[in-house]
């Protein structure tokens, strides 16, 4: 018997404001504890919230990038539980009414076999709220200390729709969704930082069946950890069923080094929030205009992007969506395509050889040895066959450890490949002099063999020759 | 004439007397009168003449002002006369405060009141009751008790309160002084300790209707710091008040006259409403149909949103903290032993009411209901310009009389809470006395954002009823 995963995300995103949702403190991160407060964000008695208007800007920036509806009315609620990391003993978020709701978000998702899907996730909503401070333990012998800086920081909590199917699926999702928020510089979507943050709702059922009962995982530190950890509960939920046994609803943590996720509290010891409205913010009109406005300054979206690559550059659909969804890959490739050289090969090159670079390094795009210009100087010298793509494959780590040219490290180091064909003819020569045997072969009709003759000729040359010439001397003169 | 005492003066004779550099003489007067009355009252909390924030200039130039112990002032300790706010010294001053100070005022001192602004007797206060200067063996009102009593017994020129659904207005009444809740939103309540959020309004006690619109006028207006403060038009509410009340149409609703109010407290309201109508104001009645739900609705409401804004007193920032072992225990500790009974009964009624499966029951019936209140005086508003009325349906009553059992003091708030309700401004002022020789109270209500009508025919009504000018017999 097989089930079908049902698996909803719920994604908190700091909002990139300068000062606190309800208070004008700094929201700079790394500041010295307890730094970046006020009476407001310690919740001190007497002290009153006024909602910070960019907040407010960019939460329904977000709705609309996610395809929401935008509310009529902006209204708070307060969210109740007692936690040393939350001052007022409340959470100022939003409940029946949040400011984004009944939107989607398309991903693309490769199968095993390589075949690439759409799916359309639907967003239930995006709700503004604000950030708790942090507890700290290490390093303090007797007790705890607690950081406000963090408490009052504005939050979008992004809810999606029960539509996401596979653990997969649950990555390509947020990345997709990290694409748009950074498209709309709303947030750095740090998950180190903690400026994103995501839990997971998983549960299973006989495919067309009533949902089955969910768990929700927290502690997912990565998007791969949230793979994993929805990878690890379908398993653990289908072992369970297959058993006989019945999945409880439950809150889990995901312990990433023994790759688990472990009972944290029961539906029983859920808190009750005892949710009402927030009485010191007086719900008001949000005017269309606004909505409209806001609309209007969106910036081009990752959609659009990918279908301008595709267009633009004569990229496959798939290539583009895999440039775009890294806004600064995108970046790198338009800076590159820019000096005139084969977007084709500016795709290749960037998503293979220097993304592996990159990799091996931990080095951001952004601050990548081999500018946009750099990596055009090489795929330019490809393009007027001056080395080989074999050759080029050398210089771009000698680029990327000097920070030279490409073209310098080609001419101090005698790389220019070799077209003379006279040259060419007489290594050819000397090839087929020195392996009759493998000579026979070929005659013989064994085609790889050319291969292996091409294969001599380039070391004898030490790479430098052309292999589109090599390949066609030796095929004549084995004719 | 013979110079009067000076702990006496009126604020508007003392701002005249400040003016001329009287202020320091003020100041010695009051720390005597203090230094002699508050063993026997307990209306201060905190007076220390050494520690006093003195202003200069504005237009107050150093008159000293008290203020109720749940408004915060920068650097001094503000309790709401609760265990579990002990220690606990703002770091900032609340909007009311900064304009006092602006205004040259000098702050002489904290006022006692019941803990967290919770009770009509002054009772509840974690730091002793507080007396009624006419009868020290009755209560002096509350919440604002300390504030009423401190205005009556001269020991302070004027005093700020805090209104939820009575506190200013009730110990007004009881102490034979006049008290003012502006309308909900009037006056900025950032740094006011909240109890009912939607409820409270900071407002004057004063020893008369002008000296009420005086300090209306440096506390009111928009404040940024403060969402639910209105940004609307401050008029000088000096400059209407001796305007004649001849046309005005004034309401006695027919709810606020019924069994349960004491009759010499009816007669002697029914008695304003004759000297009004000789001044040439026309009187009707009103009907408020919804009266008899205000009590009820107030006591579900207010008590949701109080146990919200009490959750933050748990240990973990200021305030009182009881040693335990675990994050658990030091919240129970602490808010077992920090809290007084009342303030625990209205948390766990206010949790109650908003816990799963009751919500819509009581908090959400009880915000429709609410509406009808308020739309109650909306109709009334149509026929009238005021509604007059008693302020409390009993004159003080004694210590210990109610404070076992809650029910009937929470009645002693029926004609006040309405105004609460409807976000109304509100006016107390003496009218009278019993035979027993205790205040009498009426209340003067008028439309949201007309204090100007509401101080106007009070004022008018004071001077002519003139008992205002009598005061308790204090040695």
């Amino acid at each position: 018997m097989s089930y079908e995963p049902v698996i909803g995300l719920e994604v908190h995103v700091q909002l990139d404001t300068k000062s606190k949702l309800f208070c004008p403190a700094s929201t700079v991160f790394g500041a010295e504890p307890n730094r970046n407060t006020s009476p407001v964000s310690l919740g001190l008695p007497g002290s009153l919230p006024v909602l910070n208007e960019a907040a407010l800007k960019l939460a329904i920036k977000v709705g609309i990038a996610l395809n929401c509806h935008v509310a009529e009315r902006l209204k708070f609620d307060r969210k109740h539980y007692f936690y040393p990391d939350l001052p007022k003993a409340y959470q100022i978020s939003q409940y029946d009414m949040p400011v984004n709701k009944g939107g989607w978000l398309d991903i693309e998702v490769k199968d095993e076999k390589g075949v690439v899907h759409n799916r359309k996730i639907g967003i239930t909503r995006a709700h503004l709220e604000e950030d708790a401070g942090k507890l700290l333990h290490e390093g303090i012998k007797d007790g705890t200390l607690v950081d406000y800086n963090r408490a009052g920081i504005p939050l979008i909590e992004i809810v999606s729709e029960p539509d996401i199917r596979t653990a997969d699926e649950a990555y390509e999702y947020l990345k997709a969704l990290k694409a748009i928020l950074q498209y709309l510089e709303v947030s750095d979507c740090n998950m180190e930082e903690g400026s994103l943050r995501c839990d997971a709702n998983v549960s299973i059922r006989k495919p067309g069946a009533e949902f089955g009962t969910k768990t929700e995982i927290k502690n997912l530190n990565s998007f791969r950890a949230v793979q994993k950890a929805i990878q690890y509960e379908i398993k653990r939920q289908t072992e369970m069923v297959e058993n006989g046994e019945r999945v409880i609803q439950e809150t889990r943590l995901w312990n990433e080094p023994k790759g688990q996720t472990v009972k944290m509290r029961s539906k029983e010891e859920a808190h009750d929030y005892r949710y009402f409205p927030e009485p010191d913010l007086v719900p008001f009109t949000i005017a269309r205009s606004l909505v409209q406005e806001i609309q209007a300054s969106l910036p081009e979206l990752p959609a659009a992007r990918t279908e301008r690559f595709r267009k633009n550059y004569d990229l496959s659909h798939y290539d583009a969506h895999v440039l775009v969804q890294e806004k600064t890959l995108a970046n790198y490739f338009e800076a590159c395509v820019e000096k005139k050289v084969s977007p084709k090969l500016a795709s290749n090159w960037i998503q293979s050889e220097l993304m592996a670079l990159l990799n091996e390094k931990k080095i951001e795009i952004e601050a990548s040895p081999v500018t946009p210009e750099g990596m055009a100087g090489l795929i330019q010298l490809i393009e007027k066959d001056t080395i080989s793509g074999k050759i080029a494959k050398d210089v771009l780590p000698q680029m990327f450890e000097t920070g030279r040219s490409a073209e310098e490290i080609v001419r101090e180091k005698g790389l220019v490949q070799v077209t003379d064909t006279k040259l060419l003819e007489e290594v050819a020569d000397r090839v087929i002099a020195a392996n009759p045997s493998v000579v026979q072969d070929f005659r013989n009709g064994k085609a790889q063999a050319l291969g292996f003759l091409v294969g001599q000729l380039m070391k004898e040359t030490k790479g430098k020759a052309n292999p589109k010439l090599a390949n066609q001397i030796l095929t004549q003169k084995l004719s | 004439m013979m110079t009067q005492a000076q702990h006496a003066l009126t604020l508007k004779e003392a701002m005249q007397t400040a003016a001329k550099g009287g202020a320091e003489n003020l100041l010695k007067a009051l720390t005597e009168r203090i230094a002699t009355l508050n063993p026997k009252l307990n209306a201060f909390l905190r007076f220390s003449p050494e520690k006093i924030v003195q202003g200069t200039a504005g237009l107050l130039n150093g008159v000293p002002i008290a203020v109720k112990d749940n408004i915060c002032i920068e650097g001094v300790e503000t309790t709401c006369a609760s265990k579990i706010l002990k220690g606990f010294v703002a770091p900032y001053d609340a909007t009311v405060i900064r304009k006092l100070k602006t205004a040259g005022a000098s702050l002489i001192g904290q006022l006692n009141m019941d803990e967290f602004a919770f009770g009509s007797s002054s009772e509840t206060s974690a730091f002793g009751v507080v007396r009624n200067p006419w009868n020290l063996d009755c209560v002096p009102g509350g919440s604002s008790g300390g504030s009423a009593a401190a205005v009556a017994a001269d020991m302070a020129i004027a005093a700020l309160g805090s209104d939820t659904g009575g506190s200013i207005r009730q110990p007004a009444a009881f102490c034979g002084v006049v008290g003012l809740k502006p309308t909900y939103g009037r006056v900025s309540r950032y740094g006011l300790i909240a109890f009912g959020s939607s409820f409270d309004q900071i407002g004057p006690i004063t020893k008369t209707v002008e000296d009420a619109a005086i300090l209306l006028n440096l506390i009111a207006g928009h404040d940024p710091a403060d969402s639910t403060s209105a940004p609307q038009d401050l008029p000088d509410f000096t400059k209407t008040l001796s305007r004649d009340v001849k046309g005005l149409k004034i309401g006695l609703p027919e709810e606020f006259f019924v069994k349960g109010l004491d009759p010499e407290i009816a007669k002697q309201v029914q008695e304003a409403a004759n000297t009004l109508k000789k001044l040439g104001a026309e009187i009707k009645t009103v009907r408020l149909p919804h009266t008899h739900s205000a009590v009820a609705v107030y006591y579900i409401t207010a008590v949701a949103e109080a146990s919200s804004n009490l959750g933050r007193f748990d240990g973990v920032e200021y305030g009182f903290r009881a040693p335990a072992q675990t994050i658990d225990d030091m919240y129970f500790e602490t808010r077992d032993q920090g809290f007084g009974n009342e303030a625990k009964r209205r948390i766990l009624l206010g949790t109650f009411v908003l816990s799963a499966g009751y919500y819509d029951a009581y908090y959400l019936k009880g915000q429709k209901v609410r509406t009808l209140v308020r739309q109650d005086f909306q109709k009334a508003f149509q026929e009238v310009d005021l509604i007059l009325g008693p302020t409390a349906p009993t004159p003080a009553f004694k210590i210990g009389e109610h404070i076992e059992d809650p029910l009937t003091m929470y009645l002693s708030d029926i004609f006040t809470i309405p105004a609460n309700l409807a976000g109304i401004p509100a006016l107390s002022l003496p009218c009278g006395f019993t035979a027993a020789g205790l205040p009498i109270g009426l209340q003067l209500m008028g439309r949201p954002f007309d204090e100007a009508t509401v101080l106007r025919a009070g004022h008018a009504l004071e001077q002519e009823i003139g008992v205002y000018k009598q005061k308790p017999k204090l040695s």
